[in-house]
């Protein structure tokens, strides 16, 4: 969208909406369910322009209260609630749940590069309340990729977190009989 | 009438039981351990008193500190709601030695309905129709392997202090008896404290259906219909439905009459449920009288029009039923659902934590029996039931849209429940016909689910990245490591507490 120089005739609806709201481009990649999206978005007012893969959508979207989403399309009317745990963000449209991640793409290069050679440390989190039971692997051990380093439990379920890369277990934070919270660093891998 | 009720119990029928107070013009008292400080039943009460640590041993199962609240306070009255204290004889009786009238029946009524062998002794004088088997605890497995000979197998075996299917084993033939009996009675050692197991007949895909009953101390005693309650997971029942899909005027009178003999051999007063056991060909079976309000008792106050609460504290005030048998009607039908912090991905194991989200259902044939609500924490050491969503309508068809609409608008985000679960359940051809037994849902779960690919994944992404620039307080996810927490930080924040798995051995019923 091109601003209109000044005094040369008058402005497209476009033009005015452009000089008088807050206007924004963003891409996104984005990932729902195991898909990849390319989106780009380009906002005026509650008006959305998408472009989702190339096609044209016209989006209306009021955000309704935190982590709720009223979106027009087309006419037809969808309630989208977001759900954030320690480790997902989940969609859900009316009833059926996607699983999103979002990226913007001038940081995709940084972040692959990261994830491919593994470097840097790791930090493993605790995916729900509970306790730790159990320490399989300790300090300073090497560990494969998937390998369990701890056992958490909630109430009678065990759940043991695997390590997400091959390396060394540089610190156990959370140690046999530690009450965690979801989100608390159980352990980091170097 | 009473001016002051303590409530010793928590969660959504601590709040049903506040609300009835307050209906009834009397000053509610709630009770809380240290992981219920936040809980919807403090904040609803006109007064409210820390009673213990978050271990129910610590709290809501401790006699002396409830009482002392009751004496401080100055209540007149205790209502025990379900599950804790709510079946315990000697609670009753030290509520009145301490002069407060325990809301519920006798003592000399719950102990005899506590065991379910001397229940069994007592209804077989009655004459009552029950499954055949021992009425008394095994005293060998030899003495196991004669009944059971004698009484064909399969057989049951049961704790006699039993409840919410601990000590439980189903018996196919003779070389099974001893192995499954020893494991019963450590079962029960470890469950109860009592490893005395008794056996009998196992009924083959049975219907769980109750009757709800009620009594005043003026020796009148009434039935309100049944409940069907066969959808059942781990003996823990899921959904609940009045009337039944298959009884009749005819069995539903037959039932009730039994029900009522039933009170009246126990000397029974105030709510209570007996329940059966149904075979295929309808015949009903007595299995156990629940001597306290249930947690299902909402289906039964949809369909008769009667406020079950109300009732209760009435009686306890010493009123006499205000309606006879002959009153009874039974209009429409109500289907209840038990919202659980459970994860159906794993298992339907408990998953407790923080409401980040919670959007309620209502509009006409909705009933919210609620607990919780958003912001609060879950706390992980009691039973994880939530909510209770009940739908009503003029027949079972409207019942199940109804209930099917509002399961749609309900919506619990932060921490993992059931409510999908029961999407699963209306939607089915076998629960819709109302082909129900005790063995439907583990077969539901078996099969496979619905396929429920949703056709707005254009939509989701659509709404990612609208949500990153209108609402970005969340965050845009990056390598999944560095994910911002999101209020979790103030679980429980006892963090010591005793991580133990009580209420379930509650036998919330």
């Amino acid at each position: 969208m091109k601003r209109s120089g000044q005094g040369l005739g008058p402005l497209t609806l476009q033009q005015a909406r452009y000089l008088t709201t807050r206007y924004f481009f963003m891409v996104y990649d984005v990932t729902i369910d195991g898909i990849d999206y390319r989106l780009e978005l380009e906002r005026a007012d509650a008006l959305w322009r998408c472009r989702l893969d190339g096609r044209e959508i016209q989006v209306d979207a009021v955000l309704a209260r935190r982590d709720v989403l009223s979106v027009l399309i087309e006419g037809k009317a969808y309630e989208i609630k977001r759900e954030c745990t320690a480790t997902d963000m989940h969609l859900w449209v009316g009833s059926v749940r996607y699983l999103a991640e979002l990226r913007d793409p001038r940081s995709l290069r940084k972040r692959r590069g990261a994830d491919a050679d593994e470097k840097g440390p790791k930090k493993l989190l605790a995916p729900m309340p509970g306790k730790v039971v159990r320490v399989l692997i300790g300090e300073q051990h090497a560990v494969e990729t998937g390998q369990s380093i701890l056992v958490v439990e909630a109430m009678k379920m065990q759940n043991e977190i695997k390590s997400p890369k091959k390396g060394t277990v540089q610190k156990i934070v959370a140690a046999e009989g530690t009450n965690v919270n979801a989100g608390d660093v159980l352990a980091i891998v170097e | 009438m009473f001016k002051k009720i303590l409530i010793a119990n928590r969660g959504e029928i601590a709040v049903r039981v506040i609300r009835a107070c307050r209906e009834l013009g009397i000053t509610s008292v709630a009770v809380y351990s240290d992981a219920d400080r936040a809980s919807l039943h403090v904040r609803k009460a006109d007064e409210a008193y820390h009673i213990g640590l978050s271990a129910a041993a610590e709290s809501y199962l401790n006699f002396a500190r409830i009482l002392d609240v009751a004496k401080r306070s100055g209540a007149d009255a205790i209502h025990p709601g379900y599950g804790f204290l709510s079946e315990n004889a000697k609670f009753a009786q030290a509520c009145g030695d301490a002069g407060v009238k325990f809301i519920g029946p006798s003592p000399a009524s719950m102990e005899m309905m506590g065991s379910k062998t001397r229940a069994r002794q007592e209804m077989e004088k009655a004459g009552v129709p029950f499954v055949p088997g021992t009425s008394r605890g095994l005293e060998s497995a030899e003495q196991a392997k004669q009944v059971a000979a004698k009484i064909g197998y399969p057989v049951m075996l049961k704790a006699v202090a039993g409840g919410g299917g601990k000590g439980m084993r189903l018996v196919h033939a003779p070389e099974e008896l001893k192995p499954a009996l020893e494991a019963a009675q450590s079962e029960a050692e470890r469950a109860f404290g009592d490893r005395e197991v008794y056996l009998e007949k196992a009924i083959v895909n049975p219907r769980h259906i109750e009757m709800q009953v009620l009594g005043d101390e003026h020796g009148n005693t009434v039935y309100l219909g049944e409940r069907e309650c066969s959808i059942q997971r781990r003996h823990q029942k899921v959904l609940e439905e009045s009337p039944s899909p298959i009884v009749d005027a005819d069995m539903r009178q037959r039932m009730g009459e039994v029900a009522v003999r039933v009170a009246r051999a126990a000397g029974y007063t105030n709510a209570g449920t007996v329940e059966f056991l149904v075979d295929q060909d309808k015949n009903f079976y007595f299995l156990e009288m629940n001597t306290r309000l249930q947690v299902e008792h909402p289906v039964t106050e949809l369909i008769t029009g009667l406020d079950l609460v109300h009732l209760q504290i009435r009686i306890a005030a010493g009123e006499k039923l205000p309606f006879r048998q002959g009153d009874v009607r039974i209009r429409g039908h109500a289907i209840e659902c038990r919202i659980y912090a459970e994860d159906p991905d794993n298992n339907y194991f408990p998953s407790p934590g923080k409401i980040t989200l919670l959007l309620s259902p209502s509009g006409p044939g909705i009933r919210l029996d609620s607990g919780m609500y958003e912001g609060w924490t879950v706390p992980i050491d009691y039973d994880p039931l939530l909510a209770k969503l009940i739908g009503y309508g003029t027949d079972r068809t409207q019942a199940i849209s109804t209930l099917t609409r509002a399961l749609h608008e309900y919506f619990v985000g932060g921490i993992k429940t059931n409510i999908s679960l029961f999407r699963r359940i209306l939607t089915n051809a076998d629960f819709q016909g109302g082909r129900l037994d005790t063995g439907y849902l583990d077969r539901l779960l078996k099969s496979k689910p619905p396929e429920v690919r949703g056709e707005d994944a254009d939509v989701a992404a659509i709404a990612a990245g609208i949500f990153a620039i209108l609402d970005p307080a969340s965050a845009v996810a990056g390598n999944g490591n560095s994910f911002p927490n999101r209020g979790n930080r103030t679980v429980n924040g006892t963090a010591a507490s005793g991580w133990k798995r009580v209420a379930r051995v509650e036998g919330l019923g």
